[in-house]
């Protein structure tokens, strides 16, 4: 049985890959992964706000109340050079890439582009095969219209593209006006992948305390439906690669997922709850699901119900929605 | 010779860095104004800079200035080049290890920042008390004068001890030298080697102590040959002079800077010469030249060899012409027959048979007390009087003795192609490091000389910096404040109603204010004495809102770059465009290294700058409705007005000798008069949704907020926005409660905003308490906390302490310090004062808490309605415990000889009145109010007797009633300097309660690692983190068995601390409670201060138990484990700090090793107390 895949241009031996999160922080973590049979990993993410917060912090703390007391000038000592998290991400990414096989893929998380043209480049010295680039933005400014959201988006793309060679990935939200137009924006800029979705982390509030309380949820399995509508849409449309992330818990998640068109599919709730030797399971899973199915390859299988390849592409599309209410009628209660 | 290099920086700096090129083995611990020395030594080594032999240093922090002096001595004995850095105290307590050195005959320098001894009170800054203390134990005493002269005697000096093996001691002034940043010209590492004789390092190493060739050293000797023995050094001290200056001329082959143990500088036929050494000698020879241009026959003689004290040479420098010499000596000796250079010069002259000189001593500069040319001058004209007057004193107005010179104040001296510049700013806001930069930027960027002095407040929040700068095309000599300044920078616009900045400002000299008040209204928000000013002097002003400016950059509360930007453009000391260029390069390379988000930030305040700068038209006439505000109010105490005012009204060089207790002793209860208005924001009560828990008023560091509960019918005159509400608590039915804000004395810290626990139903972002700005508030506050004030008390007696919310209304005997904003020692104190306040004795150790508590002017500690309040005092750093402990000694004595004198004349006495007071209880208010009054009725009773018994009981009457004795200090005292002391104190028994306020760090010198400090965090001294744990001072003190222990964290649990305290106050016998308290050294936000307390509960970082000795009685375990079982990883906690945090920055590659290890430290340290508590009863009896 063949699962191989290409993603980004890089071939992978199955479509399953860690996505971001804190487990890639460990170096063993990542062995153990690889160990698991995870075809890349996409290491946590390097966040452009705690980079601002944390210089701003430090150099915050190294000067409060300094020059103010003739016996305490100053509070702390001089440190010669100080590091900072980009710099400990590159160290992190080239201990990584020491220690594993499988290729690497670098993410930054970012609103603006700010001062990532050097992080990329150094991401790519230090051996990231390719770069994610998770835009997290919240528009709240009534002020900024559409086109200006989305060319912010294109321009980050763009500008790191512009630095690397590597092949780079883009993760969004799906929260765009039309979507399949946005896809097309960012693929003419020869974005190398799109990764949907993001699952935006989203605030709750504590009654106890009455503030904002940010727990993160984990995703579900429902939470695939998202991913998987808009894949299938995209799928044959544009040149860069999808990658589908979002509650794929299972191998028949992950099949899904491939069937509608991702290149790769995307772990990260599910080894969180289950652990790293998950991805064993899943490919375990989706090894037996093709074979009782008599499928040869996940290329075979790739796309084959995509919007394009599917008997009732309307069922992506609002139909789908008419269909879907009228099912759920049938499972009201009987009046 | 080598090639000129310039360098601008402080003696301190220059003086450390030659220290560290020629020693091995550096022994430090922190003492102002020597600290820096010991720091910039300890960040070389931590950055693996090597010395000149090709190794880098041991730095060793000590747990005292005696234990440093003992480890050099030990170094040196076993053939290591060794060196420290102290002052003041510090040195006081190394002279019985360097009366060891030097009778050993051990090359070493010791470098000193030379400053004033502890007398009627502790000074941080410059004189020559310490040096002078130490003039007999047989180090030579080298005195430099000047950055450069520090720099370069530094090397001198150490050359000089390897080859006479005499060791020296090599000094300069205090802050005045030790802290002037200068340009200079530097050392490199040829002009060292040049110095440095290698042999006689060799043949020091060979005269060390080795088992490979055994000798004795430090033997005890009899009468038969000690005197003797002691004679045998002194073929080494007479060879000493000639060494040093056969030094000094090989420097000056090496440098071309030439210098003589004694230099002469002057008329050469001079008539009058002055007699001095350090930093004044540059005044001196200023002075000199300006009088001898205009005919005057003047000269200084500059002693630079202080000891040994070289007659010949002293007597070969005085020109042959010289009638009269005035010797200033900057220390006092009371009692002497003169001053100590005084009686030298007195001895050379009559040695030399030069008896017929007149010469006079005068005192001169204490405390760094300024020395300015009119002052030099004063001098002179002294000795052209037919008599002129001998052991003066000038500098200040002596109206006690008279000993004081007259001086002309509008003499000055200053050449006029010198530019001088004087700024205001408040310590956060960054003026001092912008003057610094600004000094470097000149200093290295131009063939300019440069010179940068700073004036900083005692006070730890709000206070204001005067920066002094010089530009000038030679070397500046002027050790002086800026007496006229071509350029005021007023960086604040508060200073303007508070004082005269345009006290120091030449004729036709630029005004730069920051103002955020719109343009066209500048003028008239002008006080009208400095419109007049203005005009007067011709003044061209200059505005910015660079607050805004700063705001618009993400610089919140940072003027520094923007106010640097238009001290260049407006002053014109650089071509503007060459100016700009070298400020954005200062910036890249001071904060490159901090990341280029903050780099940014600085560049685009740059660029914003000029475009937000004014010059305003300077009318002609003067209208203003601004006036400068009085430093107190009128009704206060004539003492707190004319004298304490003039403190705070900057006039205190101006008060009279009269004017000053002469046994430092002063008033308490002075804070209150002295409203600083510093916050711009203030807590506002919302009485209808409080709880009245009164948390905001237990935490609050300052003690600003206030609550009571007090019958409706006193509200009768309330102002109109006097809030109140029905008092909550049950107990309290039928009472109204106000919550009161001193909006005045508020730092406006927010720390009570971030403890309240209420939230608003409507609106979840307003609590009970929220932080409205001040101004608006001011007046009517004002009458609010007046009106508040005339409240009665409530009465103690009906006040239950158990609980938070009862116990806060007790009045706080502790208010309004000079704290940090936000500082977690104070909310301690206050409620030491508030529960025990009214019969509290405090012995202080030096550190935060002693100045916060009682630096001049005025003293937080404060007294109640019935003129009742701790009485306080500090002895010094390391004797603290001792010190309380004398303080209960010698109470229990006095109580128990009254007590005896009672017994005696009881038959005398009505009633039962002797018996009732001999066998009081004494454990509540009640108690303690019964006994005073049976008291006051006793000294009734005894005052008319005639018996010598009843005369001898009266002043001892008061004794009788209980008192409480506390001991205070930090950690740096605790588990460091004062340790030994503590655990005596401890171990005697006696019932004395001490208050270890645990910062961790040593916080008040500048945050320097204790052993205190717990492994990971960085300090001064563990820049790579500390590796070993705290030490457990509780557990320690608990092996006793008879100390009460508590480890306390109010912002974790108050109402455990609360009961910490009264169960420590209660037990008969020796009581430890040691508190955690957050500070601004840790690098956390102070107004979530009380969080990281619960932070580093909850992690088990801090572990909250009681050890209550009166248990064991009870058959029950002494140890109660108040802290639940850690449920957070000690990582989160750390994460929060900046002192661990730090850690990721500068040693990403040990974080992770060393987060690991506080981790088991923490775990480790919670299964002990956990088993130490569950322990059975019996197995805990010591």
């Amino acid at each position: 049985m063949n699962l191989t895949t290409n993603y980004l241009g890089l071939k992978l031996r199955t479509p399953l890959v860690p996505s971001s999160s804190p487990l890639s922080e460990d170096i063993d973590n990542l062995k153990r992964m690889e160990d698991a049979g995870a075809a890349a990993v996409v290491l946590h993410s390097l966040f452009e706000e705690q980079v601002r917060h944390e210089t701003h912090t430090l150099h915050h703390h190294l000067t409060h109340g300094t020059e103010s007391y003739a016996e305490a000038l100053t509070y702390f000592p001089e440190a010669g050079e100080f590091t900072f998290r980009p710099e400990r991400y590159v160290a992190h990414l080239a201990k990584a890439k020491a220690a594993l096989g499988i290729p690497i893929i670098a993410s930054l998380n970012c609103t603006s582009f700010g001062s990532w043209t050097a992080v990329s480049k150094d991401l790519e010295k230090a051996g990231a095969d390719a770069i994610e680039l998770n835009i997290y933005s919240i528009p709240t400014d009534p002020d900024i219209g559409t086109e200006e959201i989305e060319t912010n988006y294109v321009t980050i793309v763009a500008a790191v593209k512009a630095q690397v060679k590597i092949p780079v990935a883009v993760k969004l939200g799906p929260f765009f006006t039309n979507f399949a137009h946005f896809a097309r924006r960012l693929d003419l800029q020869r974005v190398d992948g799109l990764v949907l979705f993001n699952r935006f982390y989203q605030p709750d509030i504590s009654l106890e305390s009455l503030e904002v309380a940010p727990t993160i949820l984990l995703s579900a399995p429902m939470e695939t439906r998202l991913p998987l509508r808009w894949i299938a849409i995209l799928h044959g449309r544009i040149r860069a690669s999808l990658a589908a992330t979002s509650g794929i818990h299972r191998g028949t998640d992950a099949l899904k997922m491939l069937m509608v068109g991702a290149d790769v599919t995307m772990l990260c709730s599910v080894l969180l709850r289950r652990g790293i030797p998950q991805i064993a399971v899943i490919e375990q899973e989706m090894r037996e699901w093709m074979e009782q199915h008599e499928y040869q390859s996940v290329e075979q299988l790739k796309g084959s119900l995509s919007q394009k390849n599917c008997p009732d592409p309307a069922a992506f599309e609002r139909a789908l929605y008419m269909r879907a209410l009228a099912i759920d009628r049938t499972i009201l209660p009987s009046p | 010779m080598s090639e000129r290099a310039f360098k601008t920086l402080d003696a301190n700096e220059a003086v450390a860095w030659v220290a560290y090129a020629l020693n091995e083995v550096i022994a430090i611990y922190p003492i102002t104004p020597a600290t820096p020395m010991g720091e910039w030594a300890d960040q070389w080594a931590a950055a693996g800079v090597k010395n000149l032999l090709g190794t880098v240093p041991a730095v060793v922090e000590m747990q005292s200035e005696g234990g440093a002096a003992g480890a050099i001595h030990g170094a040196l004995q076993t053939g290591a080049l060794a060196t420290t850095f102290t002052a003041s105290q510090g040195l006081l307590l190394m002279l019985p290890n360097m009366f060891k050195i030097a009778g050993e005959l051990t090359p070493f320098v010791m470098h000193v920042a030379a400053r004033s001894l502890a007398a009627q009170a502790l000074s941080i800054f410059g004189d020559h008390s310490d040096v002078m203390a130490a003039r007999m134990t047989g180090f030579a005493m080298l005195c430099s004068a000047s950055v450069q002269e520090a720099q370069d005697f530094a090397l001198i000096a150490q050359a000089a001890t390897l080859e006479s093996r005499i060791p020296f001691l090599h000094f300069f002034d205090g802050f005045r030298t030790s802290h002037e940043i200068a340009k200079i010209e530097t050392l490199d590492e040829d002009a060292l080697r040049a110095m440095l004789d290698e042999q006689r390092i060799a043949e020091h190493r060979a005269r060390a102590l080795s088992p490979d060739h055994p000798v004795l050293r430090g033997t005890a000797q009899n009468p038969d040959v000690y005197f003797q023995a002691r004679e045998t050094v002194n073929p080494f001290y007479a060879a000493c002079p000639q060494i040093v200056q056969r030094m000094m001329d090989r420097f000056a082959r090496v440098t071309g800077r030439q210098y003589r143990l004694v230099e002469y500088h002057g008329a050469p036929d001079a008539d009058r010469v002055t007699v001095l050494m350090g930093s004044a000698c540059e005044t001196a020879h200023e002075t000199v030249d300006f009088l001898v241009a205009r005919g005057q026959k003047v000269g200084v003689l500059k002693v630079r060899l202080y000891r040994p004290f070289d007659v010949r040479a002293f007597m070969a420098a005085m020109p042959e012409t010289v009638r009269s010499i005035a010797v200033l000596d900057r220390t006092k000796e009371p009692g002497a027959a003169g001053e100590p250079l005084y009686l030298d010069c007195v001895n050379a002259a009559h040695e030399s048979g030069r008896g017929g000189v007149r010469i006079v001593g005068g005192r001169y500069g204490l405390s760094s007390k300024e020395v300015t040319p009119a002052m030099l001058k004063a001098v002179f004209d002294n000795l052209a009087q037919p008599e002129p007057r001998n052991h003066f004193t000038v500098g200040i107005r002596d109206d006690v003795c008279g000993t004081s010179l007259d001086c002309d104040d509008a003499f000055t001296v200053e050449p006029d192609d010198v530019f001088r510049a004087v700024f205001y700013g408040l310590g956060a806001d960054g003026t001092v490091g912008a003057n610094k930069d600004s000094i470097k930027i000149i200093g290295e960027n131009t063939g300019h000389y440069a010179q940068g002095y700073f004036v900083y407040d005692s006070k730890k929040s709000g206070s204001m910096t005067v920066s002094h700068l010089r530009f000038g095309p030679r070397s500046i000599r002027s050790a002086y404040l800026i007496l006229r300044a071509n350029f005021i920078g007023c960086h604040q616009s508060l200073f303007l109603e508070r004082f005269d900045v345009l006290e120091r400002a030449a004729p036709g000299a630029t005004l730069l204010l920051n103002t955020s008040t719109p343009l066209d209204r500048v003028w008239e928000r002008l006080p009208e004495s400095m419109q007049r000013g203005i005009i007067e002097k011709g003044l061209r002003l200059f505005v910015i809102d660079a607050n805004a400016v700063a705001r618009a950059s993400g610089m919140v509360g940072r003027i520094n770059t923007i106010m640097q930007v238009c001290f260049f453009s407006v002053s014109g000391v650089l071509p503007h465009e060459e100016a700009i260029a070298a400020i954005k390069g200062s910036i890249r390379k001071t904060y490159g290294k901090k990341g280029e988000a903050i780099v940014q930030m600085n560049l685009a305040a740059v660029d914003e700058t000029l475009s937000h700068l004014y010059e305003v038209e300077v009318p002609t006439t003067v209208g203003s409705d601004v006036a400068l505000r009085p430093a107190v109010a009128k009704e206060a105490p004539p003492f707190v007005r004319d004298v304490l005012g003039a403190m705070i009204g900057g006039r205190g060089d101006l008060l009279p000798v009269s004017a000053l207790p002469c046994d430092g002793t002063y008033p308490t209860d002075t804070a209150r008069w002295e409203k600083r208005n510093l916050a711009a924001a203030v807590p506002v009560w919302d009485a209808d949704i409080c709880i009245q828990c009164m948390k905001c008023a237990m935490v609050c560091p300052h003690s600003v907020i206030r609550g009571k509960a007090y019958e409706p019918a006193l509200l009768t005159g309330a102002p109109g926005t006097f809030k109140f509400h029905d008092a909550r608590l049950p107990e309290w039915n039928g009472l109204k409660f106000t919550l009161q804000v001193a909006v005045e004395d508020c730092t406006g810290c927010a720390i009570c905003v971030d403890v309240c626990p209420v939230r608003n139903k409507s609106e979840a972002r307003l609590r009970a308490i929220n932080m409205q700005p001040q101004p608006p508030l001011r007046e009517s506050e004002r009458a609010n906390w007046d009106f508040f004030c005339a409240i009665p008390d409530m009465d103690r007696r009906h006040i239950s302490t158990e609980h938070v919310r009862q116990q806060q209304v007790q009045r706080p005997l502790f208010e309004f310090s000079g704290a940090c904003a936000g500082c977690g020692e104070t909310p301690y104190l206050k409620l030491l004062s508030q529960l025990f306040g009214d019969r509290l004795l405090v012995a202080n150790a030096t550190g935060c808490s002693s100045i916060y508590g009682g630096n001049l002017p005025t003293t937080p500690w404060a007294k109640d309605a019935n003129g009742r309040g701790p009485a306080w005092s500090n002895s010094l750093f390391e004797d603290n415990a001792e010190f309380g402990l004398g303080f209960r000694v010698s109470l229990d004595k006095q109580r128990e000889f009254a007590a005896e004198l009672l017994q005696r004349l009881a038959p005398q006495l009505g009633g039962e009145i002797a018996s009732q007071i001999l066998t009081a209880r004494q454990q509540d208010e009640a108690d303690i109010f019964d006994q005073r009054e049976r008291v006051a009725e006793l000294k009734r009773q005894l005052a008319p007797l005639d018996d010598p018994v009843a005369r001898r009981l009266l002043p001892l009457a008061d004794t009788l009633v209980r008192k409480s004795v506390w001991i205070v200090g930090g950690d740096g005292w605790a588990y460091d300097i004062g340790f030994g002391g503590l655990d005596h104190v401890l171990a005697s028994g006696r019932n004395v309660k001490v208050l270890v306020l645990d910062t961790e760090v040593y916080s008040n010198t500048g945050g320097q690692m204790s052993k205190s400090t717990p492994r990971a965090a960085v300090a001064k001294f563990a820049a790579g983190g500390k590796r070993v744990a705290k030490k457990d001072l509780g557990l320690m003190a608990m092996t006793y068995g008879h100390v009460y222990v508590a480890a306390v964290a109010m912002g974790a649990r108050d109402e455990h601390t609360l009961r910490a305290f009264i169960e420590a106050e209660s037990y008969d016998g020796p009581a430890l409670i040691i508190a955690y308290s957050h500070c601004i050294a840790h690098g956390i936000d102070l107004t979530t201060g009380m969080q990281n307390q619960k932070a580093a509960v909850q992690c088990g970082q801090w572990l909250l138990y009681r050890h209550d000795p009166r248990r064991t009685e009870r058959g029950e375990n002494p140890l109660q484990l108040d802290s639940g079982a850690p449920h957070k990883p000690v990582r989160d906690y750390l994460r929060l700090e900046n002192r661990f945090r730090m850690l990721e920055h500068s040693h990403p590659d040990e974080v992770a090793a060393l987060h690991e290890q506080a981790q088991h430290d923490a775990d480790a340290r919670f299964a002990l107390y956990q088993y130490l508590a569950a322990r059975p009863a019996a197995a805990t009896k010591p």
